[in-house]
């Protein structure tokens, strides 16, 4: 019995380690959104090309699509682009930009250097869509399915791995759904 | 001199006092406890940006966009729950520092309940066990104790010579 007592240390001191290595990689940054299996909120805002044109959440029904948040001011912004592009090109992917508490000539600089992907662009300089969304750090890419109801939404940077991985997979849930 | 209103004026602008734009200090409340409910409010808030800070603290663009709908809806004269509630339902359960008591949080809630209950159950086996082997420890027979009687005392004379 004493025997036995002398290896309680050992065995509580492996399970505390495989508790705690299973946290090792996680990034504690990334929240699960509180939208997800929600619709896109309801919006009215300026449509960023078509100055006078509103739109409304009925963009997103009817398609699968990327709803990526970006502004000028956002450095990672900047380093995600190229990878937009190569998504919105190649892979046919449809794109709704979320211009977040930008200013209309700046968004028009960022996207006249690096392009633009998008299909469309919904203006929200006041941040507005972006608060009601959960947004707390731009990059922000959500999975919107054709019913319009968010399946998933990555924070930081989309690139070839993110796409591969983890949106991919996503998107192709979002096509069985509808 | 004809300019010196306008330099006055220029300089009571700049004499205005630095941090007026820093909240909670911008915000207006008719009463001190609504203040005081507001405090109360943004300090059990976590800002999702800058984790270990909650919105009464953080200077990122998005705490000030939680403090502004917070005040705006205490304005509009929405209880707490429904404040809380309507970052809950943007944020997640995240921005809450008191997590509610479910199913998800209740090995959380309990843990400290249960190391404390651990604790003295461990205390109590081993003050238990000593105590037993006290009492039921093999007495002296009245052979061994003449004999240690007898080493003590030859103990006593050796020491004293």
């Amino acid at each position: 019995m004493r025997r036995v007592m002398l290896f309680v240390p050992l065995v509580v001191a492996l399970v505390v380690g495989i508790l705690l290595a299973s946290g090792i990689g996680k990034d504690p940054s990334e929240l699960e959104s509180a939208l997800i299996g929600k619709p896109v909120p309801e919006f009215n805002l300026e449509n960023l090309r078509e100055p006078g044109e509103m739109l409304d959440q009925s963009l997103f029904r009817g398609e699968v699509s990327l709803l990526n948040v970006w502004a000028e001011w956002c450095p990672a912004c900047w380093d995600e682009h190229e990878d937009l592009m190569w998504l919105a090109n190649e892979k046919g992917v449809r794109i709704i930009g979320l211009n977040y508490k930008d200013q209309k000539e700046n968004a028009f600089r960022f996207l006249g250097r690096l392009g633009d992907p998008y299909q469309t662009i919904i203006f929200d300089p006041r941040g507005t869509l972006g608060f009601d969304l959960g947004v707390y750090g731009a990059p922000e890419t959500f999975v919107i399915d054709a019913r319009g109801v968010v399946l998933y939404r990555h924070v930081g940077v989309v690139n070839e791995r993110v796409w591969e991985e983890i949106l991919l997979p996503v998107m192709n849930q979002a096509k069985g759904n509808s | 001199m004809r300019f010196m209103p306008v330099i006055l004026a220029v300089l009571m602008v700049f004499a205005l006092p630095a941090h007026a734009e820093a909240p909670p200090e911008f915000y207006d409340f008719d009463t001190q406890a609504e203040e005081q409910r507001f405090r109360n409010l943004i300090a059990e808030l976590r800002c999702p940006k800058c984790q270990n800070q909650n919105i009464a603290d953080s200077n990122a663009p998005i705490s000030k966009d939680m403090r502004d709908q917070v005040y705006l809806m205490m304005q509009a004269g929405a209880t707490n729950d429904e404040i809380v509630g309507s970052l809950v339902d943007r944020f997640g359960e995240f921005v809450k520092y008191k997590p509610p008591v479910d199913r998800r949080t209740i090995v959380l809630w309990a843990f400290p309940a249960i190391a404390v209950f651990g604790g003295l159950l461990i205390v109590a086996g081993v003050v238990l066990r000593s105590r037993g082997r006290d009492s039921n420890g093999p007495a002296l027979s009245p052979e061994e104790k003449a004999r240690v009687e007898q080493m003590l005392a030859d103990k006593d004379q050796s020491s004293r010579s």
